[in-house]
């Protein structure tokens, strides 16, 4: 594991809102939040619920995800916009949506690209890429 | 009530500079203000005729607020009102709106709204940091690896899009072909010497899998600005007014990720409100102007526009010619692809492009066939909003 000082990619700037997400990713769970009110699940962090019906403030709990999900779309990036991907091209961009019904951007990673398919099985795996920062990426399933 | 603005204003002059790779020495604010002196002399106006201005954003980027009133003093110019419009690249259609309300409000007489863009590829911008604004960008997707401009994401539209209706390189292509065709008889564009065929859009290399580069525009320097005045004072004018017959916009989302299914475009709400309040549909629009920044863009604009069923675009491009000289002329300039994206600037052109055709003013790539009734179409962000506006010739009102 590198230092943030030596790790070339950037990193995540949490927020108080967001801390818990990135608390809980170091020890390799992965959280989204949902409204005590109205239920909708909500993702990247707030602190103030979105449902089309919900005027909830401070109303979003922590829950933990299995991890589990499916690729919603993909692509294979030949061209890094950022010196640390260099390396890494081609490298894979997703939306993974979580079986809880939620989405992210993230990165396929131990997989076969062409084996790579919209609507594919995958798994969390988790990046320790420095000590305050372990990234949620995910692979192909099976 | 729906049809409220319908001819009420018209766009009246335009001006806009030739996409180049870069203008060296030339910042946004001076690529801007030569493009509306050049719309409002076209106009037959004066500075101090302009009273309304409406420019964009992007001018504040690393400045602050005041962008638009510094604007204006930087032109010289000192209106009632002078605002900004945040809509990306559906701005030059947001923008005539804005502006066609102000008129018809009385709040202004006559409106400048323009755009401008410098590329210098030695300052190549950096993801922003931090900021709690930013969150979904900065802290959820760059560390993920950020997109070159917007590649990534219409990419991952576009390879949705050939996993739900199987749709591939070899059918988007003609989009490309189509515009550049139409760029080959304008001087104005950036590729207007550079013809290319299906092959060479199937065969350049892939920037983000599914998308060619062909399929992608260019990051160019330029600026782009038109007049907005009632309909009573444009007939007073020296050139022929396009009428605002009507038009919306539509926000479907903030970021790509995370709201909706991502292959379906915000142009529907705007493109019903732009039919509905002008009264006319899809099957009487002469000439579109439909915004290009990937040919992925195009096709789902089409379809959620109501020109094809969704999932048909591709068939319903191979079953058209799109060039100026087509049943179903589009992009007449060349489009973006071919035209080039000087930034907001570029669907700013796809406006004053309408304008020109609607004037039988468009040289080489003038439309043979009737120009009076232009659908025209913006995009901002990666789907998040779109705009549609119905631009037309005195015939129509």
């Amino acid at each position: 594991m590198t230092t943030d000082a030596e790790y070339k990619k950037p990193l995540p700037t949490p927020s108080a809102v967001s801390q818990p997400f990135w608390d809980a990713a170091r020890e390799h769970r992965l959280l989204y939040q949902r409204c005590r009110l109205c239920g909708t699940r909500v993702f990247y962090p707030r602190d103030i619920c979105p449902g089309p019906q919900c005027f909830g403030v401070g109303t979003l709990e922590w829950v933990e995800s299995t991890g589990n999900g499916w690729v919603y779309s993909y692509t294979v990036s030949y061209q890094p916009a950022h010196p640390g991907f260099a390396d890494d091209v081609p490298y894979v961009l997703a939306i993974v949506e979580l079986d809880e019904g939620w989405r992210m951007n993230t990165n396929i990673v131990n997989s076969e690209h062409d084996s790579i398919e919209v609507g594919a099985r995958v798994e969390v795996v988790w990046d320790d890429v420095t000590p305050e920062f372990t990234l949620p990426k995910f692979q192909l399933k099976g | 009530m729906d049809n409220s603005l319908r001819g009420a204003a018209a766009i009246v002059g335009i001006g806009e500079l030739k996409p180049e790779r870069t203008r060296p020495g030339r910042d946004a604010m001076s690529l801007l203000a030569e493009a509306a002196y050049l719309a409002i002399q076209d106009a037959g106006l004066t500075k101090a005729d302009i009273d309304g201005m409406i420019v964009d954003p992007e001018l504040a980027v690393g400045s602050g607020g005041g962008y638009a009133p510094r604007m204006a003093e930087y032109m010289g110019i000192y209106p009632i009102w002078a605002t900004g419009c945040d809509a990306q690249g559906a701005a030059g259609v947001a923008m005539a709106l804005q502006a066609a309300a102000y008129v018809n409000a009385g709040l202004a007489r006559y409106v400048l709204c323009g755009m401008g863009a410098a590329v210098d590829p030695a300052v190549r911008r950096r993801p922003a940091a931090g900021g709690r604004t930013e969150t979904a960008t900065t802290e959820f997707q760059v560390p993920f690896g950020p997109t070159v401009g917007a590649n990534g994401w219409y990419a991952m539209i576009a390879k949705r899009y050939e996993a739900l209706y199987g749709a591939t390189v070899e059918k988007r292509a003609k989009v490309s072909v189509d515009f550049r065709y139409n760029a080959n008889h304008n001087p104005m564009a950036i590729f207007h010497d550079v013809p290319i065929t299906m092959d060479d859009v199937v065969n350049s290399r892939i920037v983000a899998d599914p998308l060619h580069l062909l399929e992608c525009v260019m990051p160019c320097a330029g600026g782009c600005a038109f007049v907005v005045t009632s309909a009573e004072i444009a007939q007073s004018l020296p050139h022929e007014p396009a009428y605002i017959l009507g038009g919306g916009l539509g926000i479907l989302r903030g970021n790509l990720t995370h709201v909706g299914e991502i292959t379906v475009s915000p142009v529907g709400r705007g493109a019903r409100k732009a039919f509905s309040m002008a009264g006319y549909g899809p099957s009487d629009v002469q000439v579109m102007e439909i915004y290009d920044s990937f040919t992925i863009t195009v096709m789902c604009e089409l379809e959620e526009s109501g020109f094809c069923r969704k999932g048909e675009a591709a068939d319903w491009i191979q079953g058209h010619d799109l060039t100026f000289k087509g049943d179903k002329p589009m992009n007449t300039h060349g489009g973006q692809l071919s035209y080039g994206q000087a930034s907001t600037a570029g669907g700013c052109a796809q406006v004053t492009e309408a304008v020109r055709q609607i004037r039988r003013d468009g040289g080489e790539h003038q439309v043979p066939g009737p120009t009076d009734l232009i659908y025209v179409t913006g995009s901002g962000g990666a789907f998040s909003q779109q705009s549609a506006m119905l631009l037309g010739s005195k015939a129509t009102l």
